[in-house]
């Protein structure tokens, strides 16, 4: 039981890893690198929108991605009974 | 009152740089004597017990080092859009180390990372490949700080920089041997207050002037206070493009090389032995990953403000000097061309001062550490701010020296000595050991600061690159690879870090040939900071492939590896 318990765990810890890290690639290798020319098109005040993302924006997100992690494996914890 | 309003403005940069600098070292010796360790589970993890935020504060200091404090907004100021690989790529890895690393290591509970490499690859063999990694990048990385030290007091303090060196030496002795990591992590959440005060209160002051925003973040994006109604950036744009720079906002590095360097920066950044041992201080499992995010956002605020800087930089720059005649430069120049850091070369005798991208008719040559340390006397703010970016800049160096001086120490005196060589050490015998090893750290680190081999500041931004081609793989293949075994990891890291040092010998220290090889020869056209990322997706490869022909790890290992992945019932970093 116990050995189930740690396996449904585990898989939707690597779910909500796997879906973040897809957000930090697109932020940081898409919006700031691959597609900045297309990005700088558009203007958000005096900042082009893919220079804003490379030096500003993927930060940002950097940031926010973190603490939605550590408040999604929060509730995981609490759902497994591995809270403390 | 009117006296104390007359002694404030009495007093000139050089009396405020004695006065700021003296009261924050007092604060720091006065924190280390307070939390001086007694054990050696205080000395490696500060006895496991430091709350999140602390940690995050004290993770945050450490991180930035003289070269983010002094150098970077310099270096993207320079760089314009390229810089960019150093703001992502020094924050992107802490998003890796809360989601891949940071909670694991924490449930595994060991003092190092040679620990988790030696126990979860059950090889000695493993353990000293982790050893010598690990020495390796603490030491390149550490010997840049001492040199930060020494021209951070060698400039506002006007003593020689050797003089520098052996002050700063000193300080980190002192509280790095006594204080061991307690004393370590509550002298740097000191420094991170001083250190971000320092660095906000010139760009606040610089953001308003420019542009009448408080906030840098928001002012570089906005419009001129002349009233003309124009974009900074814009406007930076057209001047860069006026003097036959590329546009500040697009930069000139090739798409591959931005992606290589900014992925081999993130991954290194996760691999540092020097940050991951920070999330060994906690109490609990979630406490490491909170802690992840408090660091990075403490870090961000420093990091998002420095491209502002940047800009504001530039932008004063250009307009005070370009064309205009050299008797009538101002003082910050002349001071500035005195330390070498500025040089003016008349080649067309015109008394003008041409600053241009054409290296045939350009005149000035402008160092990046200036950006930070004069920008401040460049828009004209008053004499304690000066003071007060030294101050700063002094707190960033010692924070990261001390920081690695501990990883240095634990690695020979717990991997090696306590691990390897004489397991039956006493843990009195032991934390003497890592107060030696300590002492002889800082003096090998104070050696090189005072007679700093010509690659020194080569090899700094390298480390990032043995740390991803050589740390990050085992340690991601031994939490999410059970079946990892010890003959892939290490065959792994030895290809890695060798094919790594291998690239950066040729391509960055031309040491194979007469000349250092042009950048046509570049592999997939990556540069020598970029080629962590291909070393490191090398050592991927070659685990992989070896670990599949030889037998899987025992047991009680992959009992091992089940275990990290639960957060409950992490014990307190244990001797074992």
């Amino acid at each position: 039981m116990t050995k189930r318990n740690a396996k449904a765990y585990w898989k939707e810890n690597i779910r909500y890893v796997l879906i973040l890290l897809a957000i930090w690639f697109l932020v940081s290798y898409g919006a700031s690198i691959l597609f900045k020319d297309a990005l700088n098109n558009i203007k958000v005040g005096g900042f082009k929108l893919g220079f804003w993302f490379a030096q500003q924006g993927s930060m940002y997100v950097f940031v926010i991605l973190i603490f939605v992690y550590v408040r999604l494996m929060n509730k995981l914890d609490k759902k497994y009974g591995y809270d403390e | 009152m009117t006296s104390s309003i007359f002694l404030v403005e009495a007093l000139d940069v050089q009396n405020w740089t004695y006065i700021l600098v003296g009261l924050t070292f007092t604060l720091y010796i006065g924190i280390a004597i307070w939390s001086r360790a007694s054990s050696t589970k205080e000395f490696y993890v500060a006895g496991g017990g430091v709350s999140p935020l602390a940690n995050g504060m004290a993770t945050a200091a450490d991180w930035m080092s003289a070269a983010s404090f002094i150098s970077m907004a310099g270096i993207i100021s320079f760089a314009g859009y390229d810089g960019a690989v150093y703001l992502m790529g020094w924050t992107g890895g802490y998003v890796l180390l809360a989601l891949l690393l940071a909670p694991y290591l924490r449930k595994f509970g060991k003092f190092t990372v040679p620990d988790f490499i030696g126990d979860r690859y059950y090889s000695k063999t493993a353990r000293l490949v982790a050893v010598f990694c690990a020495l390796l990048v603490s030491f390149t990385y550490v010997a840049g700080q001492m040199r930060g030290v020494g021209i951070v007091f060698s400039r506002f303090l006007e003593v020689d920089i050797n003089t520098g060196v052996i002050i700063g030496m000193i300080i980190v002795l002192f509280y790095a041997v006594l204080g061991g990591m307690k004393g370590i992590t509550y002298t740097q959440v000191a420094q991170y207050c001083v250190l971000i005060f320092a660095f906000m209160v010139p760009a606040i002051f610089i953001s308003i002037q420019m542009t009448g925003n408080p906030i840098p973040q928001l002012g570089f994006g906005s419009t001129l206070s002349d009233g003309s109604g124009t974009y900074l950036l814009d406007k930076l744009d057209g001047l860069s493009t006026e003097l036959g720079f590329s546009e500040y906002t697009e930069g000139s590095k090739s798409m591959i090389d931005v992606f290589a360097i900014t992925l081999a920066l993130m991954v290194g950044t996760a691999g540092l032995p020097h940050v991951i041992v920070r999330f060994f201080t906690v109490k609990r499992v979630k406490d490491a990953r909170k802690s992840a995010g408090i660091a990075l956002l403490l870090i961000v605020i420093l990091y998002t403000t420095a491209p502002a800087v940047a800009v504001f930089a530039r932008t004063n720059m250009i307009e005070t000097v370009s064309n205009q005649s050299y008797k009538d430069v101002p003082e910050w120049f002349k001071k500035w061309e005195t330390t070498g850091l500025i040089t003016f070369t008349d080649k067309n005798n015109d008394g003008l001062i041409q600053y241009v991208a054409d290296k045939n008719k350009n005149e000035l040559v402008v160092d990046n550490d200036i950006m930070v340390l004069a920008n401040p006397e460049i828009a004209k703010l008053p004499n304690w701010v000066i003071a007060l970016v030294a101050a700063g800049g002094l707190a960033a160096a010692l924070s990261t020296a001390a920081g690695l001086l501990l990883v240095i120490s634990s690695s020979v005196s717990h991997d090696l000595i306590k691990k390897i060589i004489k397991p039956s050490i006493s843990e009195k015998g032991e934390l003497i050991a890592a107060r030696l090893s300590a002492v002889g750290a800082v003096c090998v680190a104070g050696y090189f600061g005072i007679n700093p081999p010509g690659f020194v500041a080569a090899v700094v931004a390298l480390a990032f690159g043995l740390a991803a081609a050589s740390f990050f793989p085992a340690i991601i293949l031994g939490i999410f690879y059970k079946r990892m075994n010890k003959e892939g990891a290490i065959a792994g890291m030895i290809v890695g870090i060798t094919a790594m040092l291998l690239y950066m010998i040729k391509y960055k220290l031309g040491w194979f040939d007469e000349a250092l090889p042009d950048k046509s020869e570049w592999w997939f056209g990556i540069s020598p900071e970029g080629f962590g990322t291909v070393a490191m997706i090398l050592n991927f490869i070659v685990s992989i492939f070896i670990m599949k022909f030889t037998p899987e790890p025992p047991e009680d290992v992959q009992e091992i590896v089940e275990n990290i992945r639960i957060p409950s019932g992490a014990v307190s970093a244990i001797d074992h």
